[in-house]
C-alpha cells in the first residue's frame, strides 16, 4: 500500500465518564434547562427594549408562525400537545389584551410569564437527552458493526466475520492536528467546526471524536433527522441537541443561541456545522451561518467577564474537513442547488436519507466496496481566528503571544458590545473558511471531476452554466491525452499551492498520472446509477450526468484553478 | 499588562505631526492629554520645549515622544496621521507594541501596494484589487489591532488650525470606534459624523485627490466655473464607479468624505493636490513641482495606482487615464482637455 497513515490508538482523555462535561450537564439537565429558559427570557426582553407593546407584537408573531407551522408542516417528532400549547398561548394573549382594569405593569408581568412559558418549552425541546449508557452502547455498536462488515468484505472466507484485520480506521483516515485537539480538550473548551456534505457527517464525526479518545461533543442536529428512528437513537446518544429549522421566530432563535452559549460556558465541547446545512453545490462552504458561531464568541466574552482568564475558560475553534469520493445525496443536493440558483423549477426536498432501509443499504455498499474517507483536523484557533500554541495561548501573525481578553476590552474593562461581537463573528467565519481551504485534502476523484468539467466548459465557451448542464451527454467527449495533460496541469498547480500551505492532498496523488486518472474515475461518485465520468472504447472521457460532474467538480473551486483554462 | 494601571492618566496618541496631524492633535488636546510621535529627536525636543512643531503651534496639553513602545503603552486610542508612502513602515514600527485592545483611527488619504518581494509598480504594471491596500487594510494586515477606523472629510489643515467650523466622518465597522472618535473630537466647531462603510470612505478620500489635481489644472488654464462644475460632477461619477470597483458603496461617495471633500479640495488653493495641477497647467514640470513641495501630494501616487488597477478592471475612468498621461507621458494638458470634451459621455447619471 502506498498510503501510509499512522493508525493510532488513542487513550480516552477522561477515563471516567463522570468527568465528561456532557455527563455533568445531563445530570443537571433540569436546572440547566430552567437557566436557559430564564436567560433567553432576559435576552428577548432586552431585544424588545422592555417595551410591553413590542413584546406583545413578538408574541403574536411567534404564535401566528407556530400555528401556521403546525397546520402546514407537521412532523412525526412534534410533541402531541403542540396544538393545545399554542392554543393556550393564544387565549392568554387574548385575555391579557381584552380584559379591562389592568394597569400597564400588570400586563407586562403577564406577557412576561407567557414569554417564559414559551422559552421554557423551547429550551426543553432543544435540550439533549444524553445518556452515558446509551452513548457507550451506540459507540460499540457502530464500531463493532462497522468492523464486522469491513472484515467480511475485505478478507474472504467464512471466518472472516470474526477477523479483526481491518478496523474502521483503515476506512476512515484521520489526519492533522489530532494531538493538539486532544490536549486542548483537556484544558479548555473545544468548538469543532466541520464541513458538511452528507447526513452521514454527524455520525462520522461522532465516531471520530470517540476514536480520538475525546468525550462526546454536543451538537445541534436538524430536528428532521429525529424523524427517522434509527437516527434519533444515534443522535440522542451522541449528545445532540435539536435544531428545528422550521422555527425562525425570535424566541426560538434566542433560546437556541442561549442554550449553545450556556453549554459552552458549562465546559461542553461543541460541534457546529457552520454551513448550517449540507453544501448543496458541493463547494466548500464559503458563506457560513454565523448564528451559532456567535455563541462561541459570546461564551468566551462571558468567561472573561466572570474572571475565567486562564486556559480553563478559553474556547478553541477547530476546523475540520471531511473528504469523500462519493456523496450519497449528491444528485438531490445538486438538483436543489441548481433549482435555487436557476430559479426555474419547483424546489422540493427529496432526501435519499428518507428511511432506515436506504441508509442501511448505503452503509453495506460503503463498507463492502472501497470508498475511503479522510477527516482532516485543522489547527486550533481562538475565537478571533488566531492560532494557539501548545499551551493554548493565542499567537498573532508574527508569533507573539497575545491575550484574547484584549479583544473585549474597552476602557480597561471587559465590555459587552453586540455590534462588536457581530463583526468578530464575521471575522471568525472568514478565518474558518480560509482554514477549510488549507486543510482540504484533494482526492484523485476531485481532480478528475474538476478537470473534466473545466475542459467541457472550455469546449463550449459560449454556453452559460445552465445551458452547459443541459448539453446532451452523447455530445461530450474529451480525448484521453488532452485530459491527461489537463490533469497534470491542475495537479502541478495544486502541488504549488500545497507547498505554500494553501491546500492539502491525499498521498495517492503522488502516483503516476495514468493511475491517478484510472482510480479517480473509479472513485468519483462510485455508487451513483449515472456515473459523473465515463470512458468510451477509445479511452476518451465523457459523462453520464453533467450535473453530478458539476457537483464533484465544485469541491476544487475557490482556489483560482479555473484560471488555468 | 501593567499599562492598564488606572492611576496613570491615559493619553490619546497621534502619530505624525504634519499639518493635518498637528491640527488633529490640537483638536484632541482640547479635551484630552495627547502624546504625539515624531521620528526626529529635534522635533520631539521642539514640541516638548516650546509647544510648536516646525512652526505649527501646538497645545500645551501635547507632549511628544519618539518611542513607539511608550506611545502604545500610554495610549489606548491612536491616530495615525502619516503620508501613505511611509504608512506601512510606521505601522510596522508600532506593530510589536500594539495589542487587540488598541483602537486605531487613521487620517491618511492614500493607497499602498501589496506586492510580492522584489515587485514594484513598474515591473507588474497591472494590479488587481487584492494587490491594493487601503490604510485600514494595512493596519489589519500588519498589526493585531482589529478595531480600526478612518477619518475623512473636508478638513483642510489651514482652516482647522484657524479654528473655522468644519465636519469630518469617522468610518469603522465598529460602532465603538465611531463613538470613541466622536467623543474625542467633537466640539462646537467640529462636527463628527459616523459611517460603517470604512472602505467606501477611505476610497472616497483617496479618489478625490485625483479630481483635485485636475481641478487645479483647469484653474491653471484660466478656465471658469462652468468647467469646474463639469469636472466636479463628472469626477464624482468616476469616483462612484471606481469606488464601487474597489469595494466601497455609492452612498459613501455621496457623503462628506466624497462630495464634501471633493468640493472643498477642488476650490482650495491651500490643497497640495490642487497646487500640483495648477502649476502643471502653468507649464512647470512634475519633477520641478515635487522638488519644492515640503509635504506629499497623495494624488500623484494614487493616479499611478489607479491607472494600473484600470488595466485589470473592466472599467473606464477617462479623467484618471488622461491625467496619468499628462503626469507621466508628457501629454499636454490642453490635449487632454480636448480628449475629455470629445469623450462620449452620453448618460448623465447611470449609477442610481
Amino acid at each position: 500500500m502506498e498510503e501510509k497513515y499512522i493508525k493510532h490508538k488513542y487513550e480516552p482523555i477522561h477515563p471516567s465518564k463522570d468527568e465528561w462535561p456532557v455527563v455533568k450537564l445531563a445530570r443537571e439537565r433540569k436546572e440547566f434547562v430552567k437557566k436557559v429558559a430564564d436567560l433567553s427570557e432576559d435576552r428577548i426582553l432586552k431585544l424588545t427594549s422592555n417595551n410591553p407593546d413590542i413584546l406583545k407584537e413578538e408574541l403574536e408573531t411567534t404564535l401566528y408562525r407556530e400555528k401556521l407551522r403546525i397546520k402546514q408542516n407537521p412532523w412525526v417528532v412534534d410533541p402531541d400537545d403542540d396544538g393545545s400549547f399554542w392554543s393556550g398561548v393564544k387565549s392568554s394573549l387574548v385575555q391579557i389584551s381584552t380584559e379591562a382594569g389592568r394597569n400597564k405593569v400588570k400586563k407586562f408581568q403577564e406577557y412576561k410569564s407567557v414569554l417564559n412559558s414559551i422559552t421554557a418549552r423551547y429550551a426543553e425541546e432543544i435540550a439533549s437527552n444524553f445518556k452515558a449508557t446509551h452513548y457507550k452502547f451506540t459507540r460499540s455498536v457502530v464500531t463493532y458493526g462497522f468492523s464486522r462488515l469491513l472484515n467480511a468484505a475485505r478478507v474472504k472466507g467464512f471466518k472472516s466475520i470474526f477477523s479483526n484485520q481491518y478496523t474502521l480506521q483503515d476506512k476512515i483516515q484521520i489526519t492533522g492536528e489530532t494531538d493538539q485537539l486532544r490536549d486542548l480538550a483537556t484544558k479548555g473548551t473545544v468548538v469543532m467546526v466541520p464541513t458538511h456534505f452528507s447526513n452521514l457527517d454527524s455520525i462520522l464525526i461522532g465516531w471520530v471524536i470517540s476514536v480520538l479518545g475525546l468525550p462526546p461533543f454536543i451538537y445541534g442536529a436538524g430536528l428532521n433527522l429525529f424523524n427517522i428512528s434509527i437516527f434519533a437513537y444515534f443522535m440522542n446518544s451522541l449528545g445532540a441537541y435539536k435544531v428545528d429549522r422550521r422555527k425562525k421566530n425570535l424566541m426560538y432563535l434566542e433560546t437556541l443561541k442561549t442554550y449553545s452559549k450556556e453549554a459552552i460556558q458549562f465546559g461542553c465541547h461543541s460541534l457546529f456545522f457552520p454551513g448550517g446545512t449540507r453544501s448543496r453545490s458541493g463547494m466548500i462552504e464559503s458563506k457560513l451561518k454565523l448564528g451559532l458561531l456567535s455563541t462561541a464568541i459570546e461564551a468566551q466574552r462571558a468567561n472573561f467577564e466572570n474572571g475565567l482568564n486562564d486556559i480553563s475558560g478559553k474556547i478553541f475553534i477547530v476546523p475540520v474537513t471531511i473528504n469523500y469520493h462519493f456523496v450519497l445525496e449528491a444528485p438531490s443536493l445538486i438538483r436543489d442547488h441548481l433549482s435555487i440558483t436557476g430559479q426555474e423549477r419547483y424546489y422540493k426536498e427529496n432526501d435519499e436519507f428518507s428511511n432506515s432501509y436506504k441508509i442501511s443499504k448505503f452503509l453495506i455498499k460503503f463498507f463492502t466496496k472501497g470508498s475511503d474517507i479522510s477527516v482532516s483536523v485543522g489547527k486550533a484557533m481562538d475565537v478571533l481566528g488566531n492560532y494557539v500554541d501548545v499551551d493554548g495561548r493565542s499567537l498573532d501573525k508574527h508569533g507573539r503571544v497575545i491575550n484574547t481578553r484584549d479583544y473585549f476590552i474597552s476602557d480597561g474593562k471587559v465590555s459587552v458590545d453586540n455590534q462588536r461581537e457581530e463583526e468578530y463573528t464575521n471575522m471568525l467565519g472568514k478565518r474558518i473558511v480560509e482554514e477549510f481551504h488549507k486543510i482540504n485534502r484533494v482526492f484523485n476523484s476531485h481532480l478528475v471531476a474538476f478537470v473534466a468539467f473545466e475542459m467541457i466548459k472550455k469546449q463550449n465557451r459560449k454556453l452559460d452554466l445552465f445551458d452547459l448542464l443541459r448539453l446532451p451527454e452523447e455530445e461530450i467527449s474529451i480525448p484521453y491525452e488532452d485530459f491527461k495533460a489537463g490533469c497534470q496541469l491542475v495537479l502541478d498547480k495544486i502541488n504549488e499551492l500545497k507547498s505554500q500551505g494553501l491546500i492539502n492532498t491525499a498521498p495517492h496523488l503522488s502516483l503516476d498520472m495514468d493511475e491517478i486518472i484510472k482510480r479517480g474515475m473509479e472513485n468519483v461518485g462510485m455508487y451513483h446509477a449515472k456515473r459523473p465520468i465515463i470512458q468510451d472504447n477509445n479511452g476518451d472521457i465523457g459523462t453520464d450526468d453533467m450535473s453530478l460532474l458539476y457537483f464533484y467538480h465544485n469541491r476544487l473551486t475557490g482556489y483560482g484553478l479555473e484560471k488555468l483554462y | 499588562m501593567d499599562s492598564k494601571n488606572s492611576t496613570k492618566p491615559k493619553y490619546i496618541g497621534v502619530i505624525g505631526v504634519g499639518s493635518f496631524g498637528a491640527a488633529i492633535a490640537n483638536i484632541l488636546a482640547a479635551k484630552s492629554l495627547v502624546m504625539v510621535y515624531a521620528r526626529k529627536q529635534e522635533v520631539v525636543d521642539e514640541i516638548n520645549a516650546s509647544h510648536s512643531a516646525q512652526g505649527k503651534k501646538l497645545s500645551e496639553n501635547i507632549i511628544a515622544s519618539n518611542d513607539p513602545e511608550q506611545l502604545c503603552k500610554s495610549c489606548d486610542v491612536l491616530f495615525f496621521m502619516v503620508p501613505s508612502s511611509g504608512f506601512q513602515n510606521v505601522v510596522r514600527t508600532f506593530s510589536p507594541f500594539l495589542f487587540p485592545y488598541h483602537l486605531i483611527i487613521h487620517g491618511t488619504k492614500g493607497l499602498c501596494l501589496n506586492l510580492k518581494e522584489g515587485e514594484t509598480l513598474e515591473t507588474v504594471k497591472k494590479i488587481k484589487r487584492s494587490q491594493i491596500l487601503t490604510m485600514s487594510e494595512v493596519i489589519l494586515q500588519e498589526t493585531v489591532a482589529v478595531r480600526v477606523g478612518c477619518l475623512a472629510g473636508p478638513n483642510l489643515s489651514k482652516e482647522l488650525a484657524q479654528g473655522q467650523p468644519a465636519a469630518t466622518v469617522i468610518a469603522s465597522k465598529y460602532n465603538e470606534v465611531i463613538l470613541e472618535g466622536q467623543s474625542l473630537l467633537r466640539s462646537e466647531k467640529f462636527q463628527v459624523y459616523g459611517n460603517s462603510d470604512i472602505i467606501g470612505v477611505e476610497i472616497s478620500g483617496v479618489l478625490k485627490n485625483i479630481i483635485a489635481i485636475a481641478s487645479g489644472a483647469l484653474a491653471g488654464l484660466g478656465l471658469g466655473e462652468n468647467a469646474k462644475g463639469l469636472l466636479i460632477s463628472r469626477g464624482m461619477v468616476e469616483m462612484i464607479h471606481l469606488g464601487n470597483a474597489l469595494g466601497g458603496s455609492i452612498k459613501s461617495v455621496m457623503g462628506l468624505a466624497g462630495i464634501g471633500d471633493l468640493v472643498a479640495t477642488c476650490n482650495s488653493v491651500h490643497s497640495r493636490n490642487f497646487s500640483v495641477g495648477f502649476r502643471l497647467a502653468k507649464g512647470e514640470s512634475l519633477d520641478a513641482i515635487l522638488a519644492d513641495m515640503d509635504e506629499v501630494a497623495e494624488g500623484i501616487n494614487t493616479v499611478r495606482i489607479i491607472k494600473a488597477f484600470l488595466e485589470t478592471a473592466d472599467l473606464r475612468a477617462p479623467i484618471t487615464e488622461n491625467l496619468y498621461r499628462v503626469l507621466f507621458e508628457d501629454l499636454e494638458i490642453e490635449e487632454a482637455l480636448q480628449f475629455l470634451m470629445k469623450y462620449p459621455f452620453n448618460v448623465d447619471v447611470d449609477f442610481v
